[in-house]
């Protein structure tokens, strides 16, 4: 018999029983499925993270006030005991630093902005005009902050978005005056749309002269500097080279942290990776159980067929005939169902990204693969020790069972 | 062809050995037609497992077409199953859920025959036991002598030295049992070698060679006096040589 026929014997006696190997397979199924909407749900997360911290450029490095052990940590805008970073210092770094191509100082407030009866709570953003390139957010319609603007601690403002259409709606602002606390700022440009970039609505933040945030919120505290490195393999030399600048100015004492993206990244893209992990390992409990539902089937299918195996043996099949045939209907049987399983998680998936925007799915092809190589494995796994009685049956015994 | 010498069959039940055989000793040369009779527990079944392979012997000697087959491993056996031992069952043991065809093709496909020729020779076989019109029958379309016939195909089917037949007709009416004994004549008249377990004296007759066992051991073994015997001209290759009790 070759291996077509074998299967395709396999298959009619799988088909002898059509619900009970349905429900058999529904096991594997499951698994399979879950394995691939979990791990695809995970990887879509993960995804998501890199595409958003990879679009702020590889050659980003966040210098923030205080020593922190993690990286990425916000630090709120509030009285601390932690030493301030300064303008001073963000021009110091842009003078020195050579390995550095900009250091844009930034404060950060919140306050209320108000036209014509309408008010918006929104985020004050301080900045100086290399912003744009440094975080790739660029104003689209009018001028970002300019260098005149910063030294003339000018009140001009940048909407984004959604502020924009809050307060002026179809109008053009351009030039136009609000109130932000109480003093009054000249609207010179509009933001592009963004969304949300690092935690931030981009959308919906007003952007103004860092020395007009300076005068507005009344501190000389920087929120943080935005440095972006030369190049992303000099990240290394060139954070060693703000260390020795800051520590300088700062009395020898490392009071700060240099955050790079590709830190962030990998801090958040390890994570990411290891509940990728967990939830495909949960998944793959419930694979398991369907191995050991197929694994019952095979020995109740064994002593049913104790007589046909009584046959078989007589007329001359060897125990690896048996061993083998009974195998691969647990083989098949798994595999079907992975197949199965694997339309159903990717089906599944899909419905879930569309109805669910905010649930990124990716479906990658060894996720896919690995699933069904797993429900083969369970069958072969789980199929050997009903192959193996099968097999191991005396023939004189087997034909006598009723 | 077959020699058997001081073959024991012993099994443990609980605190007691029984010996279902106690020292069986005869040949079978090819050709021969033989019947092995005696009453129930006497041995006759053990006897044709262990001719037919599917059983070992506890002691003695066990040689088929002079290979001691008592000390082969149970791929050998399985082997020997296919290819030199074609077995009658008293039950028939057909595969339910298969037609008349694909149940004569079994053999086949464990001696690895490629389909075209599987079918060739099953074809042949069921026509040759007059079964041609019926191959696409399942076992519970058929009546019991026709279910008998299928199996006699299946045990030619891979043209095995010897066929071992345990009570043919045993689970047959009358009409159906003497058809499938014509059958056997026939392939003892073509020359083939059988070996038929048999309660029924009258079918015992119809060999040409009767043992008789009791309690395990051979009672006697004399050649028939009957037709078969009775001198008239057939074709045959080698003439029979009946062993002495």
């Amino acid at each position: 018999m070759d291996v077509r026929e074998a299967f395709a014997l396999a298959l009619e006696m799988l088909a002898a029983n059509r619900v009970r190997t349905a429900l058999t397979m529904l096991g594997v199924v499951i698994g399979v499925a879950a394995i691939i909407l979990l791990v695809s749900l995970g990887e879509g997360a993960t995804a998501y993270i890199t595409q958003e911290l990879t679009g702020l450029g590889t050659n980003l490095l966040i210098i923030t006030p205080g020593k922190t052990q993690t990286s990425g940590s916000f630090h709120p805008p509030t009285a601390s005991t932690v030493r301030k970073l300064t303008y001073e210092d963000s021009v110091a770094l842009h003078r020195r630093a050579t390995l550095l191509t900009d250091a844009v100082p930034v404060v950060l407030g919140t306050g209320k902005i108000r036209y014509q009866g309408v008010s918006r709570d929104v985020s004050v953003i301080g900045v100086t005009p290399e912003f744009q390139r440094v975080r790739h957010l660029y104003v689209e319609i009018g001028q970002f902050v300019g260098e005149e603007d910063v030294e003339g601690r000018r009140r001009v403002v940048v909407l984004g978005r959604t502020v924009k259409r809050e307060l002026f709606g179809e109008e053009n602002p351009l030039g136009q005056f609000v109130t932000l606390a109480d003093s009054r700022y000249r609207v010179i440009g509009i933001m592009e749309r963004k969304g949300v970039s690092l935690g931030f609505d981009i959308d919906d933040l007003v952007f103004i002269p860092v020395k007009s945030a300076q005068d507005l919120f009344d501190t000389d505290r920087l929120f943080e500097i935005l440095a972006s490195v030369r190049s992303p393999d000099e990240i290394d030399r060139a954070s060693q080279q703000v260390k020795d600048i800051l520590m300088r100015r700062h009395g020898n004492r490392e009071d700060f942290t240099l955050t790079s993206q590709g830190a962030i990244l990998s801090a958040f893209t390890t994570i990411l990776k290891i509940l990728t992990a967990v939830l495909g390992g949960i998944a793959g409990i419930s694979l398991l159980v369907g191995g050991i539902g197929i694994m019952n089937i095979m020995l109740v299918s064994v002593r049913e067929r104790t007589r046909e195996i009584g046959i078989r043996k007589a007329v001359g099949a060897r125990r690896r005939d048996i061993l083998g045939q009974f195998l691969l209907e647990s083989v098949v049987m798994s595999s079907l169902g992975g197949g199965l399983g694997i339309v159903v998680g990717v089906g599944g998936a899909k419905i879930l990204s569309l109805f669910f925007a905010y649930l990124p799915t990716r479906v990658s092809s060894w996720a896919t693969l690995m699933a069904f190589g797993f429900s083969a494995a369970v069958g072969v796994f789980f199929g050997v020790y009903p192959a193996r009685r099968a097999a191991l049956l005396d023939p004189i015994q087997a034909l006598r069972y009723e | 062809m077959i020699e058997v010498e001081g073959i024991w069959r012993t099994y443990r039940m609980g605190l007691h050995d029984v010996n279902a055989l106690a020292g069986v000793t005869f040949q079978i040369a090819a050709g021969d037609f033989v019947a092995v009779c005696g009453p129930s527990g006497s041995g006759k079944s053990t006897l044709m497992s262990i001719l037919g392979c599917l059983d070992r012997p506890t002691r003695g000697r066990y040689t088929l077409e002079g290979v001691e087959v008592q000390s082969l491993d149970e791929d050998a056996l399985a082997g020997l199953r296919n290819h030199r031992i074609g077995f009658v069952f008293q039950t028939f043991n057909l595969l339910p859920r298969m037609t008349a065809l694909r149940n004569v093709e079994l053999p086949m496909i464990y001696s690895g025959l490629p389909r075209q020729e599987r079918r060739g020779r099953a074809l042949e076989a069921l026509e040759g036991v007059g079964l041609g019109g019926r191959i696409g029958h399942r076992p519970n379309e058929l009546s019991g002598g026709e279910q008998q016939r299928v199996a006699i195909a299946r045990a030619l089917v891979n043209q095995p030295a010897i066929i071992l037949a345990d009570e043919p007709t045993g689970n047959l009416d009358s009409q159906a049992g003497k058809e499938v004994l014509e059958v056997f004549t026939r392939l003892a008249d073509g020359g083939a070698t059988i070996v038929m377990v048999t309660h029924n004296t009258g079918i015992a007759e119809q060999a040409e060679r009767v043992i008789q066992l009791a309690d395990g051991r051979i009672v006697s073994d004399t050649p028939t006096v009957g037709s078969r015997d009775s001198g008239l001209p057939r074709d045959r290759e080698s003439a029979s040589s009946p062993s002495g009790p």
